[in-house]
């Protein structure tokens, strides 16, 4: 299996390579191919906010699978090479994900220099001096469990910027519970905190009338309002984390 | 139950009927959402995607024409759900039926639950053969009479009329489903149903409708952290405080509902070990569960999840009793169906009768059955050209690899498009019903 073929690579035929880091592997093949996989996983989880309401199982589904192949990628280290590698012309067979996320031309142009996530890492969580790829690795990931809910799009595109931190996947389950994905603008509009903060709020508050005139359906209404107080603060704190960096780059 | 043969080499299934439209093209409103036997196998009922409803009654079997055993004709036909439009949200609520159960019929009217996304209805579907006549206010058209030319009273006659079945909606059962509810199940005690979205499920009683009770709640305190849903839930049909749900992770829970009011701990956790030979990326996804129904004789639970149909002894926790391949050589194509999405199709499995066998659909139109007794199996087709009248089904095989026999097909060209997601099986006879995208084939076993 080569570059060549590798348009609509998939793991078809080739059981072998799909679950195990055997020994001896057509490394960039397998590598490619899992980030193949990833990158149709992501596109998955987009087009689930296009639909009329998104089937929540599916999108958990994909976003368990999109959770597993950042936790071998890590855990391998190979993370790191796929990133340096996916400059230039790696960026050509990729799936449509990089189209759909509405890119400028200067941002593509930015991302051929793109630091390696432990870099990124380093930005984000202020780390300093962590040069060694290894210490990169081991930070990455100690850190991965927590961080990936966060970064799973911007480990795809460090530099990515605006519309797409709001893509992680706390972000996806929140906009399925919360926010109303009615519109394409919405999800790749730069981050309003004023918008965000009302449109949540008042969703919550909304449902919880809704429910509330139901009597005996206390159940419902203590949980949705927690979950919306505490969505907010931690989407809040994130979205603080996020004004950082874009004001720091 | 006695009385008619289970063995796989006895039945020969023949094509009784097909409903629907030959249509090329497929009106999306028209494709088969559901399809449910009452508890007689008097009635059978389909819904699908448009909200609409419509109901089979088996005709009554003539002397004269014994091999035409019991067709079954248009019985009622209505509109359960119309679409609605969520404001909060700016989403649609869809119309689709997702299920319909029958409630036990207790009198001369009959009674379903039906259900999309977010709103369970109680329909009762009565006949109507006699009609009051001779009213002193009104004329026969219906015009009121002008009181004052009235001179004598009569009392108004029942008089017959042709058969009208009207059905009508007596409960809506509204806004306790944050979530899409994807199963219903009346209780065995016939006052109580629960109804099961993708994190909830509810416990309601058929006399009251602002109510419900909240007896699983798998929704974690922060959304981020979801990583299971619930796929399907089912009540025991003996134990009336007893359920099972199942859920996207391939695990089965039992709830006893004496043990606590929120049922958030199960009594009884099934579960098989991963094989990890067959370790993949798609293997969590493959495990989901699309299906759980408990046997006739409340002993065992199926589950259907995509590759394989599995039968689960109550009293065994820790692996299925038996484990059925429906169609094993996807397993190398998991990729593509991931791609095309066919992978999150959802597969229902039934049960006969008797137990003995477990039907399930596939793909290309093909479906599956499976005798537990003597462990042979056969891939049958819905389809046109198989439709004459009594024709015999002709077993289907798939082809592999290598040699492609004559009647064989090979996985390549395999229709994709053409699921057979819903099945019914006759409580107490070889009828099945088979939904096929908008068609509705029913066959029957051979008459000898």
């Amino acid at each position: 299996m080569f570059v060549r073929g590798l348009k609509r690579k998939c793991f078809d035929g080739e059981e072998d390579i799909e679950g195990t880091l055997a020994g001896i592997k057509a490394i960039p093949s397998y590598n490619l191919q899992r980030q193949s996989l990833l990158d149709m996983s992501l596109v998955k989880l987009q087009l689930c906010h296009m639909l009329v309401e998104p089937n929540l199982c599916r999108s958990v589904l994909i976003a368990n699978t999109v959770r597993q192949i950042q936790e071998e990628m890590t855990q391998d280290g190979t993370w790191q090479m796929i990133n340096t590698q996916s400059t230039g012309q790696a960026s050509l067979d990729r799936l449509v994900s990089t189209d759909i996320l509405c890119r400028s031309s200067r941002e593509q142009a930015e991302e051929k220099h793109v630091p390696s996530y432990g870099t990124f890492n380093k930005d984000f969580e202020g780390d300093q001096g962590q040069d060694s790829s290894e210490t990169m690795s081991t930070a990455s990931s100690v850190q991965a469990p927590r961080n990936f809910q966060s970064n799973v799009w911007e480990m795809e595109n460090p530099q990515e910027n605006k519309g797409n931190f709001q893509k992680s996947l706390d972000q996806i389950f929140e906009t399925l519970e919360n926010k109303s994905p009615n519109s394409v603008e919405d999800l790749f509009s730069e981050v309003d905190n004023s918008y965000y903060d009302l449109d949540t709020m008042l969703t919550g508050m909304m449902s919880n009338t809704k429910m509330g005139h139901c009597d005996g359906l206390e159940t419902f209404s203590s949980p949705t309002n927690t979950a919306s107080s505490s969505n907010c603060k931690s989407d809040l704190n994130e979205l603080d984390h996020i004004v950082e960096i874009l004001v720091e780059s | 139950v006695a009385g008619f043969g289970s063995l796989m080499q006895d039945v020969l299934w023949c094509f009784s009927q097909v409903k629907g439209t030959i249509d090329i093209g497929v009106t999306e409103a028209d494709i088969i959402s559901t399809v449910e036997f009452n508890h007689t196998g008097e009635l059978l009922a389909t819904g699908d995607k448009g909200g609409r409803v419509v109901i089979f009654q088996r005709e009554q079997e003539s002397k004269n024409q014994p091999h035409r055993r019991g067709e079954y004709n248009v019985y009622s036909t209505f509109q359960s759900h119309e679409p609605e439009f969520d404001y909060l949200k700016s989403l649609e609520i869809e119309e689709k039926i997702n299920k319909i159960r029958w409630l036990p019929q207790q009198n001369a009217a009959y009674f379903l639950l039906s259900t999309n996304d977010k709103t369970v209805k109680l329909w009762k579907v009565s006949e109507r053969d006699k009609r009051p006549e001779g009213y002193n206010l009104k004329d026969e058209d219906g015009r009121l009479r002008d009181p004052s030319m009235i001179t004598m009273l009569r009392v108004p006659v029942l008089r017959p009329m042709d058969l009208m079945v009207e059905a009508t909606p007596r409960r809506v059962f509204a806004n306790a489903h944050t979530y899409h509810i994807n199963s219903i199940s009346v209780n065995s005690d016939y006052e109580t149903y629960m109804s099961a979205d993708d994190l909830r499920i509810n416990l309601w009683n058929f006399e009251i409708t602002n109510q419900s009770f909240n007896i699983v709640d798998i929704k974690p305190a922060n959304m981020e952290e979801l990583t299971e849903v619930i796929t399907a839930a089912e009540f025991h049909p003996h134990h009336c405080n007893t359920f099972v749900y199942s859920s996207s992770k391939g695990t089965i829970r039992l709830c006893d509902m004496r043990t606590a009011a929120l049922c958030d701990r199960h009594a009884k956790f099934f579960e098989e070990p991963e094989d990890p030979s067959n370790r993949s990326f798609f293997s969590e996804i493959i495990s989901s569960i699309s299906d759980v129904k408990f046997s006739h004789s409340g002993r065992y639970i199926m589950t259907r999840d995509y590759l394989t149909v599995k039968v689960w002894d109550l009293n065994m926790e820790n692996r299925p009793i038996e484990t059925y391949q429906v169609h094993d050589y996807l397993r190398s194509k998991l990729c593509s169906l991931y791609e095309n999405d066919c992978i999150f199709d959802k597969f229902e499995c039934v049960w006969n009768g008797s137990d003995s066998v477990i039907m399930t659909g596939s793909y290309n139109n093909f479906f599956r059955m499976f005798d537990r007794n003597t462990k042979r199996d056969v891939t049958l087709e819905a389809s046109r050209e198989n439709s004459k009248p009594r024709a015999i089904l002709k077993p289907r095989k798939v082809c592999v690899g290598g040699k492609r026999r004559k009647d064989e097909i090979s996985v390549d060209s395999l229709d994709f498009s053409k699921k057979i997601l819903h099945t019914a099986w006759h409580p107490s006879e070889n009828i099945i019903a088979v939904a096929a995208t908008n068609n509705l084939y029913i066959f029957q076993d051979k008459v000898n």
